[in-house]
């Protein structure tokens, strides 16, 4: 099955164990193989956990033995980005100071995913603390791009859509904050979600901005997206911030036809409409209006003060979510300092990359006395501006759709040294975290150079039924 | 805009985060450059506005509330075996107070 194990489905191993082609163990065995043969290439994994996916996929093999449901994930293999902690297995946040950090418990969303039968490959790369949009922030190198090995796969979680671009997992965990999960999928041609903010459980999720980091799933197509979601989805004791609302079943309201719903176009995303982006975006919405869906322009009149709103919030959050690794609990610590206080400022000046300390010094800076109210509290007033700009536009369509990313896939090294060039870059995406509403990036189609571009649809909070129905209909008619 | 060494210094302290001088020189720069991005929320007057201080929550105040009862820890050894430097369950540190 080597031939064929880089485009499974869910649904293909489903019938695989059904059919007794393979036992859930032998896809593991070939699956864990097959990733580390093809690592190199990409650098998405940063290690394996073989001695877990075995023992998971024995159970798998066990129950289906005693005839008993294995899970709608059964034996299925997952990527979990390193940012996600897994009880046993090195958890690094992609930094030098957590190298070699071994969590002594499980994520919820890894606990869920397990349950349903997942079979846990190992751990993806990510830029530091999912601190990124190229993936080129992590201490253990950057990840390459799978479609074209000089660009980078986007970020943070690059390595978890460059493995499930690769067929080194059918579907993968990601985290985002500000797009980290959507322009990476745009960006390697999968499929992308970030769900509403508290749908999934950010238990053992390691804190980048708590007011904005999601966990969602990446899959090579929409309904393997659900249905990792939908595995991982609800209410956890855990997180006071999960969310209480029952959670649908995702994939039984899938095929419904989508005729006659609203979908609305920012003007504020379409200014560069001549971009290869734009026009490979606006053929897809011509897609979903053949399909009988009403297309409008809407307007969403702060975007332009998405990003600055949003760094402001994130760097904040992040300059207190990180001051807890200062060499006392978490594996790193500077073997240069004879007081306390030298052994907190080295370990952090030593493991550290530049851009988390660009991010604590911003945050930090936006915090400290005398400039609280100028920029967090401003901020947190922008913010419900621009929450508000979406609710008013819910108003009048049922879904929003708009570039994930103003350009394609970019060279590795290209925005390096410019931070606020790269901030920019993620003007299309931070608006969603920001509202805290449901959004995701189907592929779209690719460039004349053959780079993947990914098309954003956003929905109304708790509306993932909706959002997967369009996207799962836009895929279908496109291939 | 750019900030001066002396504010670099004074945040780094803050942060507990020691930089280099080549670090300092260029975070003069990079958070100048970002900070004055930021400033373009000024040109918003928000003095009616609410800040967003909750995302979202879907339930009533006290729902997160539990009852209160005893569950297993993860233990101390578990808990200090992720330390650099750690002895009886406790976290050893460099020396804080002097004799």
């Amino acid at each position: 099955m080597t031939g064929e194990i880089a485009s499974l489905t869910i649904a293909a191993v489903r019938e695989g164990l059904a059919k007794k082609r393979f036992s859930a163990e032998e896809l593991a065995r070939e699956a864990l193989s097959f990733a580390a043969a093809n690592n190199s290439k990409t650098n998405a994994y940063l290690h394996f956990s073989p001695e877990r996916a075995i023992a998971a996929a024995r159970r798998v093999d066990e129950k289906l033995a005693r005839g008993e449901d294995p899970g709608p994930l059964a034996g299925v293999p997952v990527a979990v980005k390193d940012v996600i902690v897994t009880q046993g297995v090195r958890t690094t946040a992609a930094s030098r100071l957590l190298a070699n950090y071994v969590p002594p418990y499980d994520a919820t969303a890894v606990i869920r995913l397990e349950q349903a039968g997942g079979i846990v490959l190992g751990k993806t790369n990510c830029d530091e603390f999912a601190m990124g949009s190229s993936n080129e922030n992590s201490a253990f190198g950057p990840v390459r791009n799978p479609v074209a090995p000089d660009r980078v796969p986007g970020g943070s979680s690059g390595g978890s859509a460059a493995a499930v671009a690769q067929g080194t997992a059918v579907v993968a965990l990601g985290s985002d904050t500000g797009g980290s999960i959507r322009q990476p999928a745009s960006f390697c041609g999968v499929v992308g979600v970030t769900p509403t903010y508290g749908r999934v459980s950010r238990y053992g999720l390691i804190a980048f901005a708590s007011s904005l980091d999601h966990i969602g799933p990446f899959g090579r197509t929409v309904r393997d997206a659900a249905a990792l979601l939908q595995a991982i989805a609800g209410r956890d004791e855990c997180d006071s911030t999960s969310a209480f609302a029952p959670v649908p079943d995702y994939l039984a309201a899938m095929d419904a036809p989508v005729k006659g719903t609203r979908i609305g176009l920012p003007r504020e995303y379409f200014r560069d409409a001549s971009s290869e982006t734009s026009r490979l975006v606006m053929k897809g919405v011509e897609t979903l209006r053949s399909l009988g869906c009403e297309v409008r322009e809407v307007s969403l009149p702060h975007t332009d003060y998405a990003v600055g709103c949003y760094y402001i919030i994130c760097t904040a959050e992040a300059s207190s979510n990180l001051a807890r690794y200062d060499g006392v609990r978490y594996t790193g610590r500077s073997p240069h300092s004879d007081t306390l206080t030298a052994m907190y400022r080295n370990t952090r000046g030593e493991g550290f990359g530049a851009e988390c300390k660009r991010r604590i010094m911003l945050g930090t800076y936006v915090l400290s006395s005398g400039y609280y109210d100028a920029y967090y509290l401003k901020a947190q007033k922008v913010r419900a501006l621009i929450a508000r700009d979406f609710a008013e536009a819910f108003r009048d369509v049922d879904a929003i759709i708009t570039p994930v990313a103003p350009s394609p896939a970019f060279k590795l090294g290209e925005k390096l040294d410019d931070p606020l060039e790269m901030y920019l870059s993620d003007i299309y995406t931070i608006t969603g975290d920001l509202a805290g509403i449901p959004c995701m990036s189907v592929p779209c189609g690719t460039t004349g150079e053959g780079l993947p571009v990914g098309m954003q649809i956003l929905a109304r909070h708790f509306d993932e039924a909706g959002m997967f129905r369009l996207a799962n209909a836009y895929e279908q008619a496109a291939c | 805009l750019k900030l001066t060494e002396t504010e670099v210094r004074y945040v780094a302290a803050l942060a507990n985060l020691e930089l280099s001088e080549q670090e300092v020189r260029r975070m003069c720069e990079d958070l100048g450059e970002v900070l004055a991005h930021m400033d373009k929320l000024n040109e918003l007057d928000t003095s009616s506005v609410e800040p967003m201080t909750q995302v979202l929550y879907d339930a009533e105040d006290t729902a997160t509330l539990r009852e209160d009862r005893e569950r297993p820890g993860i233990g101390q050894d578990d808990a200090v075996r992720n330390a650099p430097s750690a002895r009886g369950g406790l976290f050893k540190v460099p020396k804080v107070i002097e004799r």
